[in-house]
This record gives structure tokens, sequence and C-alpha cells, in this order.
């Protein structure tokens, strides 16, 4: 709905233009309700689990473990970098599990709290905000306990790692990309949530998770492999991490360039949607 | 300087219906996708179907459940939206609260707003009461801080403080519901947009809420109120619009909304005749009828003026001593009185005859409260105790009060208390 706060203090609602830019001010006015919602699922998440919070760390570690098995019996080499295995996959996963996290709880998102979009207002944009919270949560217990693994395995700390949160901001910018769109999305065609677990299980392997790119694919291929916004963001937390050598300047562009891209689109999809979401919901 | 607070202009609402909601499918969009692919080959990320130029199709099913409204609402009114279900209540509220968008037109708001649609909007079952209220109170857009500092007075007032860091799954739906409550009675807003909350919740929590909402009319702020309560609207709002088929059909005051509403709605029945007549064969009830003074045929009764009800009935057993009978129920269900036509004694005694019988109550003026009442008409015999007749529903009236200075009332305007409004003799003396 177009707001124009105007004339004699009235602010006036009335059919919005199809495409329309993200509306910053309001979001900041609501930001309280981000955190909000972020509380309620982390609150009811672990609720009535044994470990609790534990689940953030044993979710990486035993997912890893799995790799190192099938790894170790195919015999295959996944890195090429030296490190031992469980750190470089660990460097992979943690990223990736904050990706699949935030993707699998925002594509439903729009559809579990319909109750609440039919009932009252805010901007639609809170709940796949808020969606990135929790898993962002769990990525810190991770990632804690990677920094506590590495001296174990005899990995020092990279300098580079000053460059984390630069990183981190563009792998949340790559997960709030796709959000956008697959909650928008689902909020229309229930059937993409049936399809994200495949989508996710697809990109686990066609992102360098459990291996790193360069031991993998071979040089003519990484343009079109840099094409997937999460193989430019998962070298450069290994590269951070790890100090492994950076990507490629052409295929980080490419990377940088396709989530821009995403995140743009994304956001306009998502307010052109948003007007039908509570009568379509 | 203007003091309206809600400007409505030209507001509608399309919906489209029935077969061609084709959007919720990916299969079928994609079908209709690959059909369509050279017309429209991005369709499908807007969810517009390719086929929707299919004109006489789109106009049939499309339906307005709104058009032309136009209204303002002035600060500190409490404003009712009447009408059937499906007269487009709900969607104006729902509009109104920019929950969806209108089709065309606008609507201004002057200052914040909260929109109260159910009772405890957002409340998740497995958190505790405390983080529900914080839930739900960011929810309706309070800030953290302002929900902390009145903590203490929403938790008394819903009557729950023992309970409040247990799980809401294990309230009772009543805790629920008046926790849900307290926090909207809280919310700090200029404008409020209530729906059916009445409708939820005991009696007596109903009165609590009723007379909460009054309050909140007469601090100066503004109340969007929409209720199936007839009374409630009554006693709680002064103007309204009526709505019927999505549009306007009368903006004013409240009674004049309900009137126009009861009596279009076949509500109001002043006269009810039964053909063939009701009944077995000891008595045959045929019609009943409200008069006013003059015998005129009146479903609106002036309280300052005596109104009678009449009841013809066939006896057709003359050994025994029929009575036909009354009972006069308000809206709230409550039974005002009831009474039988052997308050006359001579005809208590008197043998029937074969034939039609005419018994006719005269109702005094200045005894029954306004508002709307039903009236069940029976024809009974004592000793044994037999109905021979009986409608539960042959009459509704409502008693207005068109005084304005004389009567109960004198000058007071304001709402009046009791079942009954009888109007006694004072003596006064002045020392």
């Amino acid at each position: 709905m177009s707001s124009n706060t105007a004339e004699d203090g009235f602010r006036y609602y009335g059919p919005r233009p199809n495409w329309q830019w993200v509306d910053v001010a309001e979001l900041w006015r609501f930001r309280e309700l981000i955190w909000t919602f972020a509380q309620r699922d982390l609150k009811i998440r672990y609720r009535q689990t044994a470990v609790g919070a534990v689940w953030a760390i044993l979710q990486p570690l035993l997912t890893m473990a799995i790799f190192a098995v099938l790894f170790g019996l195919l015999t295959a080499k996944p890195t090429s970098s030296g490190i031992p295995y469980a750190i470089t996959c660990l460097c992979g996963l943690i990223p990736w599990k904050l990706f699949e996290g935030t993707i699998t709880a925002s594509t439903t998102s729009l559809v579990q709290n319909q109750n609440i979009l039919q009932k009252v207002y805010f901007p639609k944009m809170i709940l796949p905000l808020a969606s990135l919270i929790p898993p962002l949560v769990d990525f810190a217990i991770a990632f804690c306990l990677l920094l506590v693994l590495m001296p174990f395995f005899g990995v020092a700390y990279s300098i580079k790692m000053l460059a984390l949160p630069l990183v981190l901001i563009g792998l949340l910018a790559v997960s709030l990309a796709v959000s956008l769109w697959l909650s928008a999305l689902n909020a229309i065609y229930r059937d993409v949530q049936f399809i994200v677990p495949f989508m996710l299980q697809i990109g686990m392997f066609i992102s360098p998770v459990v291996y790193e790119m360069n031991a993998i694919i071979p040089e003519k291929w990484r343009w079109l492999y840099s094409l997937n916004p999460m193989a430019g963001v998962l070298e450069l937390f290994r590269w951070s991490i790890l100090g492994l050598p950076a990507p490629s300047f052409s295929s980080l562009a490419i990377s940088l360039s396709g989530t821009l891209l995403l995140l743009l689109g994304g956001m306009f999809y998502f307010r052109r949607m948003e007007r039908f979401f509570s009568d379509r919901i | 300087m203007s003091d309206v607070v809600i400007r409505v202009e030209e507001l509608g609402k399309k919906f489209k219906l029935g077969s061609h909601m084709p959007y919720h499918r990916l299969s079928e969009t994609l079908q209709n996708w690959a059909f369509g692919a050279l017309r429209a080959p991005a369709s499908w990320l807007t969810g517009k179907n390719a086929n929707e130029s299919k004109e006489n199709a789109a106009a049939l099913s499309e339906f307005w459940a709104l058009k032309e409204i136009n209204f303002e609402v002035k600060q500190g009114e409490v404003f009712a939206l009447i009408g059937r279900n499906g007269a487009g209540k709900s969607t104006l509220l729902k509009i109104l609260s920019r929950i969806t968008e209108p089709t065309t037109g606008r609507f201004g708001i002057k200052g914040k707003v909260a929109s109260l649609l159910e009772v405890g909007t957002g409340f998740h079952s497995e958190l505790t009461g405390r983080e529900n209220v914080f839930l739900s109170g960011s929810l309706l857009g309070m800030k953290r801080s302002q929900i902390r500092k009145r903590f203490d007075e929403i938790v008394d007032f819903a009557g729950v403080s023992q309970f409040i860091d247990l799980p809401v799954k294990r309230y009772s739906s009543g805790m629920q519901v008046r926790l849900g409550f307290a926090l909207a009675a809280n919310l700090e807003a200029d404008v409020l947009i209530v729906d059916e909350i009445l409708a939820v919740g005991d009696a007596d929590f109903q009165t609590k809420s009723v007379q909460k909402m009054s309050e909140m009319g007469q601090s100066g702020r503004t109340v969007l109120f929409v209720s199936h309560n007839m009374s409630a609207v009554q006693r709680l709002c002064h103007s309204g619009i009526l709505l019927e088929q999505g549009k306007i059909i009368q903006i004013g005051k409240v009674e004049d909304l309900l009137y126009q509403y009861l009596s279009k709605g076949g509500r109001l029945v002043a006269e009810k005749t039964w053909d063939p007549p009701i009944g077995n064969d000891v008595a045959r009830l045929s019609r009943a009828r409200i008069l006013n003074a003059n015998d005129q045929l009146e479903p609106s009764v002036n309280i300052a003026q005596p109104f009678k009800i009449e009841i013809d009935y066939e006896s057709l057993s003359p050994d025994l001593r029929t009575t036909a009978a009354f009972h006069i129920t308000n809206e709230q269900g409550l039974l005002v009185f009831s009474s039988h036509d052997f308050n006359n004694q001579q005809w208590w005694s008197t043998p029937r005859k074969r034939g039609h019988i005419t018994s006719t109550c005269t109702i005094p003026a200045h005894f029954m409260n306004e508002g709307f009442y039903n009236v069940l008409i029976a024809v009974t015999t004592y000793n044994p105790d037999t109905v021979h007749a009986i409608d539960l529903n042959a009459l509704t009236f409502e008693i207005v009060d068109q005084s304005r200075g004389q009567g109960v009332r004198g000058p007071y305007e304001g709402p009046w208390p009791g079942v009954i409004r009888p109007m006694f003799d004072w003596s006064i003396k002045q020392h």
C-alpha cells in the first residue's frame, strides 16, 4: 500500500504501484519486530530437546564425520591445501548450515505465520529477515567450536580473519536474496516448500562445502561454477579463516554481481507479491 | 480546523472468484505458461494467468466486495460498521488495518493506529504468558519499553499473575482471552480498529470489555467497531455506516442505522400471520400483532406511548379454558416479563365458545427500556398444563426514546441501565 504522508497531517493509503523499492524507513520503524520473531523461533526451537543448543555444534560435526568417512572409503582427495580435512570441511559446513537453515525457515515463514498476516499489519519482509537470526546464532556457536578445534589440528589463525565480518555480510546477503524469492514464491505456490530440500541437497554438492573448489573443479569450468553465489562466499570463508589463496578476481566478480542481481530482484519481487499475500495465502 | 481523523475516499475492493483462481499450484501455472509462452513469457512470475484476456470469463469471476465507500470519522467518535455477513464489514476493516490493499480509492488516517481483529494476536502456545505479552504487544505496534512499563497492569487486569511464567498452552481458554484483551486495552493508539472482540469470552468478560471500550471512547480515542452484538453496538457507538453488498446504504446515527438494518433484514416484525393456523385440536394460533396507541401496526414503539400486543386464535374445544400468553425477551436473552389473558379475571371464568378469540394486552408507556425485544406467543390451558400453539419468535419490536427533556431521561442522553425503565412519582422538597 502506498503511503503518502501529506497535506493536513493525514497519512494516505491506496493501491500501490506494481514495482516498488523496499521501504527502508518503515522496516526500521518495525525493527523490534524482527528480533521479536527471531526470539520466538529461538525459544521454541530447542524447547523440549535434551541437549538444546548443542545441536548447533553436533549438526556440522556429524555431517563432517560422514563426509570424512565417505571420502576415506572412496580414497578421494577433496582438498588441495594440505589443511586437515576436518577443519577445511567445517569451514565450508558452518556457513553452509547458516544458508541452509535460513532458506528452510524463510521458505515457509509467510505460510507458517499466516494467522498473524491476516490479523495485523507489518512489513512482510520482517519474516524472511527474522529467519536469518536463529541460524546466525547457531553459526556463532559452531564458529567458536571451529576456533577451539583449529589449534588442536595444528592450524594457525590467519590475520585475514579480520575480514570475516565482511565475508559474513556477503553470506547473509546471499541467504536473504534466496530467502526473499523462495518465501514469496511459496506464499503463492506451495510446491516450493517441497522442492527446496532437493535444491539444498544439490546446492551442497555444486558449492565448495565438503571439498575445496581448486581440488575438484577443473580450471576451465570455474567461471560457470562461480555463477553460484554460494561458491564465491564459501571460498572467501576459507580464504579468511585458513588463509588459503583468494578466489580469482573474475570468479569473485561473477559471484558478487550474481548476488546483487538476485538480491535486488528478490526485493522487488517480494514487494510486488507482498500485496497479495493476505488475500492468497 | 476539522477534527476528522479517518477519511475514506472512493474505496473499492475486487476479488476474483471461482475456477479462475488458478495460481495456487505450480503445475497449473506452468501449463498456462507453456500455452501462453508466446504471449506472456514472464507471466508465471507475477502469478497472472496468461489466459486472462478472455474478458468475459474474467468479468464473470470478478466480485466487488466493496464499492464506492466514502465516509469520515471524527476524533473521539466510536464508529460502527453494521451489516450482514458478507456485506463487506470485515474486508473494510482489513483494508483500514492495511492487511489487504484496496483496488480503488484511498483512505487517510491521522495518528497512530492499532487494530484488534482478534484477541491475543500472534499468541504461541509453547511460549509463556510473559513471552506472549511481548510477542503480541510488539505485533500490535507497542515498543518493548512500553510493554515493560505496562506489564504489571496488563497482568493484573487479566488476573493471571500466578501463571505468567507458564506456557500459554496450559492456560484455560478464558485466561488466554483475558490476557489478550488486557494487552489490547493497554494499547496506546489514537485510532483503534476493533472486530468482534466481544463475541468471545463469558458474560462477565464481555461486560468488562464493553466497559473498557466505552472508556476508550470517552478518553478521546477514536474507535472503529464491528460486532454482531447489536446491543453492544447500540451502547458503544454514536454513529456509523450501514453496509449492504459492499456498498454504504446509510450513514448516520447508530439508532437509525440499527432500525434500518433490523427492519430491512426482516428482523423487526410487527405482524405475523399463520396460514394455516398453527396448533392442535384445542386451539390454533392465527395472528399476532404489535399496535401503537392509535391501533396502527408499529414495530418501532415510542417509549412515551402505551402499545398493544394482540393475539388472534381459534378456539376449537369449548370445554377447555384456553389462555393467550406471551414472553418478552431482550437482546441479551433475558426474559423481561411474561403475561397471559387470565389477568382479566372475568375472562378466566367465562366459558369458551367455538370460534375466533382476540386477546389484546396493553403495555403502559414508560415501562420498558430502550432496545430490541423478541416476543414468544402461545395459547395454553392450565390444569393440566398444556401448550396448544406456540411460536418462539413470533414478533420483534424495538422501544425507542424520542423524548428531548421530558420523559425518564430528562436532559440526560447517555445509556440508561436496567431491564425496565419505569417513570415514577418523585416528591422533592428543597430546604
